[in-house]
This record gives structure tokens, sequence and C-alpha cells, in this order.
């Protein structure tokens, strides 16, 4: 795989990234209102970064798998659906934890979060139906992330017409100068993650159907 | 193939799905019935002080649709799978897309009737004036119906030969059809006001109408290769 | 039960000239291997068919003789290698190769709750015969169905159902016939007189490939045998004495060899 060369490399800078993270966020500024809670912000919206990213990634390989039927689009479509699921879990965990402390409730109707709460649901689903689907699931898995990735802006567009009826509080803080290092810092940390641990997950992938390739030949 | 042989096909389809429905009208009581249940079970479910909530109307109104069409789907693909029928479609020289727009329409006939018939149900059953507006009503309940019967008859074509095939066609489609449910619900709930928003409503229809297009085209786009092995 | 009056077919299928391949006159399998997964349904199997000839696909359960029709049917395409339909290929998959294929499968393909004039009528409209109609009377007449014609299938005995739903293979009068262990619950005389209809359309020039079990009732029928052995092809050749024969010779010295196991 094309990332092989940089592997060892990425994962220095990742870890590098990874350890001055918290030292970044000591030594930002704290926020006026929610103190040391608006902290979370820092790993809560790169989360978010990392996750749709990995939906990205994910729509676009299952199309060219679709279409083209390349076994590479397929090995990147899992690994970037688990993905998906993962910095999703990591969002929807830190952001309840955050709203609860800085404004009382746990969760919020609006276009941003509920976009993306369906956006992860439908990955699940994608998981659901590539382990219990059995034989052929995964082009079927393909056409799901496809229109999943369709149903995106129609969701977002539903949930705000519907929400600015009802006025919301705004969920993320215009940033502070002094927030914005920690926040790219942060960011750069989970889109360096996000690269390694897909990589690795393509590396796994690939390395399961040569297994089975193996295998088909073993009494040729 | 030229467009009349595709129209062709799929009114063949269409007219064998009818005329075996006419026939056994398994499809149409059964879910006929469980839409009525799903009312009924939701209607005691938001009883406050003796009497049902009036929005709540709105909202049962679209998820016993949302239910009862998903089982409408599984059962009317079912039938093709049945003596293996679907492999004999889709062995004949026709473009597969067009038994896709052939099992659609057959879908949302039994849909379209079954919704009439729940309509005034609800109305009678929750007090609420749902027909005041009924053009503006038909045409959120026709946008609406045609967009989650478009994503599902793809979805429950293509999970025709997957095992687990029964919990995984709700599992898919609900977070997909999620927009068709809010633009349905809130139209409606719009609707059931003593003074109606009609450029809202109309705002509502608009975006079905969008959603719509936009995922028939895709299903007609990946139906062929999501049906072939 | 009197027996079916047989006779080739009357009626030209006229369908748009179009769909036909003038050329189809040969199917060739060029080292086909079909996986699912780590299971490997078939390997590197290379043979042809030519037009009019029955070709006998033997083999017990499981060794891939109903993965080998499907791939011949382009219901599922080949993992490795490539099918040749006349001069044309795998990729050509499209209306124009299936129009000229006509599949009998383990299951009836047939819808119960219609009459057996209407499934006629369904799937000849749907394979694009011009007049669905009299085509439909014509293959009922054919299979001796005509009287029970208004009747659902639903109830039709398995031997009605068989020989209707060969009526609906071979509704468009296709190049290529696959059946897919046609003799399955067939009585005597049926059996007897699905043979002859496969003679006749043997001699008529087309090509015809079958899978069957059951020996007795292919007895005579076939004019070449292609042994298939846990996905592998063993050997294709000419019938010389029974097919018991045959299949007997080449799966003892399978059985007795060594298999590295899995």
């Amino acid at each position: 795989m094309i990332l092989s060369r940089w592997f060892p490399a990425i994962t220095v800078m990742a870890m590098v990234f990874f350890a001055g993270a918290p030292l970044m966020i000591a030594r930002a500024p704290y926020e006026s209102t929610m103190g040391l809670v608006q902290k979370i912000f820092y790993f809560h919206v790169p989360a978010w970064i990392a996750m749709f990213s990995a939906a990205f990634v994910c729509g676009i390989s299952s199309g060219i798998y679709l279409f083209k039927g390349k076994k590479l689009a397929d090995h990147l479509a899992v690994a970037a659906a688990e993905l998906t699921v993962l910095f999703g879990l990591i969002g929807l965990v830190t952001g309840p934890l955050w709203a609860r402390k800085a404004w009382g409730l746990w969760w919020q109707w609006d276009a941003r979060l509920t976009s993306a709460l369906i956006l992860w649901m439908i990955f699940v689903a994608y998981q659901l139906l590539r382990q219990y689907g059995g034989p052929g699931s995964d082009k079927l898995a393909a056409g799901m992330a496809l229109f999943g990735m369709a149903n995106v802006p129609f969701v977002y567009w539903s949930v705000n017409v519907w929400r600015t009826i009802h006025p919301t509080t705004n969920v993320v803080p215009t940033l502070v100068p002094g927030m914005s290092e920690a926040f790219l810092w942060c960011s750069v940390a989970f889109v360096l993650i996000f690269i390694l641990t897909l990589s690795a997950r393509v590396k796994l992938e690939s390395h399961r159907a040569a297994i089975d390739r193996l295998y088909l030949s073993l009494d040729d | 193939m030229t467009v009349s042989r595709f129209i062709r096909v799929a009114w063949l389809i269409v007219k064998k799905d009818l005329t075996i429905e006419a026939r056994s009208r398994e499809l149409f009581l059964t879910t006929l019935f469980f839409a009525v249940s799903c009312v009924l079970v939701f209607a005691f479910g938001f009883v406050s002080d003796q009497n049902p909530i009036g929005d709540a109307a709105a909202g049962i109104l679209w998820i016993a649709i949302a239910f009862a069409g998903t089982l409408a789907l599984g059962r009317a693909f079912e039938r093709e799978r049945y003596h293996d029928v679907l492999h004999a479609l889709l062995l004949a020289p026709v473009d597969r897309p067009a038994i896709y727009i052939g099992k659609l329409l057959g879908v949302i006939c039994l849909l379209a009737i079954v919704e009439i018939i729940i309509v005034p149900l609800i109305s009678l059953f929750f007090q609420t004036p749902i027909l005041r507006h009924p053009w503006l009503l038909g045409g959120l309940l026709a946008c609406g119906t045609l967009g989650f019967a478009s994503v599902g008859t793809l979805f429950a074509a293509m999970l025709v030969r997957a095992r687990s095939r029964d919990v995984l066609l709700p599992v898919l489609l609900y977070p997909i059809t999620v927009p068709v449910i809010i633009a349905g619900v809130r139209g409606t709930v719009l609707l059931l006001q003593p003074e109606i928003d009609v450029i809202m409503v109309r705002a509502w229809i608009g975006m079905l109408v969008f959603f719509d297009v936009v995922f028939i085209t895709l299903s007609l786009w990946t139906f062929e290769p999501l049906m072939t092995d | 039960m009197a027996e079916p009056v047989v006779s080739a077919p009357t009626v030209k299928s006229v369908m748009s000239s179009s769909q036909f391949l003038d050329d189809f006159d040969c199917l060739a399998f060029e080292d086909v291997s079909r996986y699912f997964g780590r299971m490997r349904a078939l390997s590197h199997v290379s043979f042809s068919c030519a037009a009019g000839e029955i070709v006998g696909v033997l083999g017990p359960n499981g060794a891939g003789k109903s993965t080998l029709l499907a791939l011949a049917a382009t219901l599922i395409s080949p993992s490795a290698g490539g099918i040749r339909y006349g001069n044309h290929g795998t990729h050509e998959r499209g209306g124009n190769v299936r129009a000229n294929i006509g599949m009998l499968s383990h299951d009836t393909q047939l819808y119960p709750e219609l009459t057996a004039r209407e499934n006629l009528h369904f799937f000849a409209g749907l394979f694009g015969v011009q007049d669905p109609a009299s085509c439909a009377e014509a293959a009922l007449s054919r299979s001796a169905l005509s009287v029970r014609g208004d009747e659902p299938v639903m109830k039709f005995s398995r031997g009605m159902r068989q020989r209707l739903a060969l009526e609906r293979a071979l509704i468009h009068d296709p190049k290529l016939v696959l059946l897919d262990e046609p003799f399955t619950g067939l009585d005597d005389s049926s059996s007897k007189s699905l043979a002859n209809r496969l003679q006749g359309l043997r001699d008529s020039g087309r090509i015809i490939l079958l899978t069957t079990h059951d020996f007795e009732a292919a007895e005579g029928l076939l004019d070449r045998v292609a042994l298939l052995w846990d996905g592998a092809l063993l050997n294709v050749e000419p019938v010389t004495g029974s097919l018991r024969d045959h299949y007997v010779s080449h799966t003892h010295q399978v059985a007795h060899t060594v298999k590295v196991s899995r």
C-alpha cells in the first residue's frame, strides 16, 4: 500500500502530536462561561472531523467498488466505515458529557448534531449489514454507503428548517485566538491518527484477502 | 432498450403484481390491518388526560406508514424469492431498472390504498381535522410515500439474496428515510394548525420532491450492480 | 396419463432481430473459476458445447454443477476466466446475450397465484416475444396443459409444474438451453417425453447443457458428458456405454487420491 513507506514517519508524528496535545490544551486560555469543561472541545470537534473524513472516504470508495469492482476500494470502504463508527462514538460520548456540564442538557436536536447522529447510525447499519448479511453483502453495503452519503444534505436541511422555528443555543463557540492553536494541534493529531488507523486496517484487510487467495490456490 | 419497451416491461410487472394481489389480497389485508394496529397501539401510548394528544396524530400517521410500508416491501419481494422467480426475472433480456420501476409502482399502489383508509381513521380516532386541506395532505403523502418506497424497493430487492433480510431492511431503511419522516410529520402538523402556513407546507413538499428525484435516480443507477453477483 | 404431444416449436419466436445473436453457435468456458470467500465452487473449468448437442454435467452434491449453470446463464459472474457465447464475451452480459438463454432451474420459477396461461403470458411478454398470447397458447398445448390453463399453478402437481416450467424456460425459443436437474421428481413417462423434447431441440440446432443425478433418465440422451468433482472438471468425453460407467471410472480414481485437507 502506498502509505507503508511513510507508516513509521506518520506513527512518530502522530505520537508526538498526541503527546503534545495535553500540553497545548493546558496552555490554551479558559473560556469565559464554561471554564475547564470547555476543553473537551479540543477532542470533541477533531473527533467529528475525523468521523466525517472517514465517512467521506467510505462513500467514495464504496462508489468505486460498486461500479468498478476494485478490491482495494472495498478494503478501504470497510476500514473507513469502522473508523466512522469509532470516531463517531468518541464524538457522541464527549458531546453530551460537555453539554451536560456546560448547558445542563444531554442532547439537542439541532441540524449538526442530528445529521452527525444519523450519519453515524447509517454506518452502524453498514457494519451490521456486512456482519450479518451473508455472502455478497460487500456490494450491498457499498450501495448502503452511497445512499447514506446522498442522504446527509437532506437530513441537515430538514432538521435545520425544523429547528429554526425553535431557537437553540449555539453548541460550538467562536474561537478566541489563544484557542485556535490548541484546536489546530488537536485536529492534526486526530487526522494523523485517522490516517494511521485507516492504513493499518486496510493493510489488515488486504492480508486477509491474500490469505483467502492462498487457501484457494492450495489445491491448484 | 427503447423507452417504450422499458415502460412495457414495468407495466407487465405492475399488472402481474396487481393481479396476484387482487386474487390473494394477502399483502393488502395484512398491511392494512397492521397499519390500523399500529395506529391503535400508538394512540394508547400517546394519551394524556383521557384524550389523545392532537399533534401526535401527525407522527402516528407517518410512523404507521413507515412500519406498514416496511412490512409490505419485505413481503412483496418475498414473493419473488419464493420459487426463485427473481432469477427468472433477472434472466429476462430487459433493462433491469425496468424491474425496479415495476415493483416500485406496485408497492406505491398498495400503500396508496392503505393510506386512503387510515387517514380518515386517524381523523376519527384523534378528532383532528386532518382532512381539512386534502390537496396539500395528498401532496405530502404522495411525495413522502414515493420517497420512502423508492429507497425501500431498492433495499428490499438487494436484500433478497442476503441473510437476516427481515431485520436488515428496517435497519438500513429507517436512517435513510429520516428526511421523509421529518418532512412528512412537520408538514402534517402544520396542516393541523387552525391557520396553516401554506408556504412552509409547500417547502416541505418541495424538499420531498427533490428527495424523490435524487433517490429514484440513485436507485435506477445502482440497481443493476447491486442485483448482479 | 396420456403422453404429452411433443413437436418441434411451431411458433417462430419473433423477437426483434437486434436481440438475436446470429453467430451464437457455441458456448465456451475458458479457465473459469468462481470463489465465495474461501470456498471454491469452481476452479479452472474449460470446455465448450457446440450447437446441436446435448452435454450433461455429472457430479456428486456440492461438485459445483448449479454454480456452473448459473455462470452459463450470466446470473453470476466468474471470479476468474471468461465465458464466450459465440463471438461475444462475458463482459457483454447485457440483454442481447440473455435473450438467447433459457434456463430451467431447481425451483419452478412460476407464480403460484397466477394461472398457467397468465404465467406463460407474463414471461412471454417479459422475454420479448412479439405475440405473447398465441405463444402462451401454443406452449400450453405443447405441454398438454391447455385444459388446465386457467387454474392457478399452486393447484398443479409436481410433474405438471415441471412441464409448465419447461415451457416457461423455452417460451422465447432460446439458442442455449440450460437445465438444472430436470428429471427430479418426474415419473417415467414424463421423463421420456422430456427427453424426446430435448432431442427435438438438439436436432433443431440448440445448445443444451444439463446437470443431473439421474443416470437412468438421462441414458441415451446425452452426446457428451462432463464430469465435475469438488469444483474441478475431471473430463469431458463423448458418451460410450452407460453413464454410470463414465461416472464411476473417473470418480473412483479421484476418491482414492490423497487430498490435502484444508
